[in-house]
């Protein structure tokens, strides 16, 4: 059976690769889409820490932590909501996504 | 169950190693479902059945569609001929082996973590767990759901005013 340390390891490689992209891609979807990976990320390890809470491969009694990430994909979808919302404003203004092209805040 | 939980980590680290190395958004978009997928299998060996559904639905119904849907309304195509930047590139994989290589120590260190997941007994309370948290949003967390409700409404006119066409008239 696996442990909950595999779990955390392939919640840390997600998080990993999703931060990867957001420093090596350019174009700011791609940059959300990766943000939207790192939040997934961090609601597997939450839930891992629920179902290993009792210490012997038992859930926790209390329902916390599932309540905690359910208000996360909540709150996930609003922003992912208002975040394409600035892109399309974004694009729209600059006719651009690409991020090097929006330095016009460079001193 | 392991063979389970090997096979649903490399589907879910496959696509999203995809979605970072594909040039074309669409697939990168689509890589994400896949990875998503995966995670919400992952979600169900953990017997977390409705963080798993709410993972598909939210996730891969709603939010990916989003996704592909202002992917074809900005038809971003032209954006893909570009030089790489290697800067940023070295620079990222460096961040990030050095992420990984400090969770791997700490998880060597970590005592707690070595426990195997437990099979549970078939009349385990875990196993009717919609029930459990709908009792635990609607009771102890009902105020919590009450704003969360104002925050959706809120993100909905921001979305609205955003989306906005300006007039020529205004914008000066």
């Amino acid at each position: 059976m696996p442990t909950l340390n595999e779990y955390l390891m392939v919640s840390g490689l997600l998080f990993a690769i999703g931060f990867a992209g957001v420093m090596m891609r350019r174009n700011i979807i791609i940059i959300f889409m990766c943000l939207e990976m790192m939040l997934s990320a961090a609601n597997l390890t939450l839930v891992a820490f629920w179902r290993f809470g009792n210490g012997n491969g038992m859930p926790a009694d209390g329902y916390e932590a599932q309540v905690l990430v359910f208000f996360v994909i909540a709150v996930a979808a609003a922003e992912v909501a208002v975040g394409l919302a600035i892109i399309v404003a974004l694009f729209r203004a600059r006719c651009t996504v690409h991020v090097e092209d929006l330095n016009s805040m460079k001193g | 169950m392991s063979v389970l939980f090997y096979i649903f980590s490399a589907v879910m680290l496959g696509f999203g190693v995809m979605v970072v190395l594909n040039r074309n958004p669409v697939s990168s978009a689509l890589s994400l479902v896949g990875s998503f997928l995966g995670l919400a299998a992952l979600f169900i060996t953990l017997n977390a059945y409705f963080i798993g559904v709410i993972q598909v639905l939210v996730y891969t119904g709603a939010v990916m569609v989003l996704f592909i849907f202002i992917i074809m309304l900005l038809d971003v195509k032209t954006e893909q001929r570009r030089n790489l930047n290697y800067v940023a590139m070295g620079g990222g994989l460096l961040v990030v082996l050095a992420l990984i290589s400090q969770l791997a120590i700490l998880l060597g260190h970590f005592a707690h973590g070595k426990q195997q997941l437990a099979v549970l007994p078939e009349d385990a309370a875990v196993h009717q767990d919609v029930k459990r948290v709908g009792e635990a949003v609607f009771s102890d967390f009902n105020f919590h759901l009450q704003l969360l409700g104002i925050l959706l409404l809120v993100a909905t006119i921001g979305v609205v005013v955003l989306s906005r066409r300006q007039g020529r008239a205004d914008r000066s």
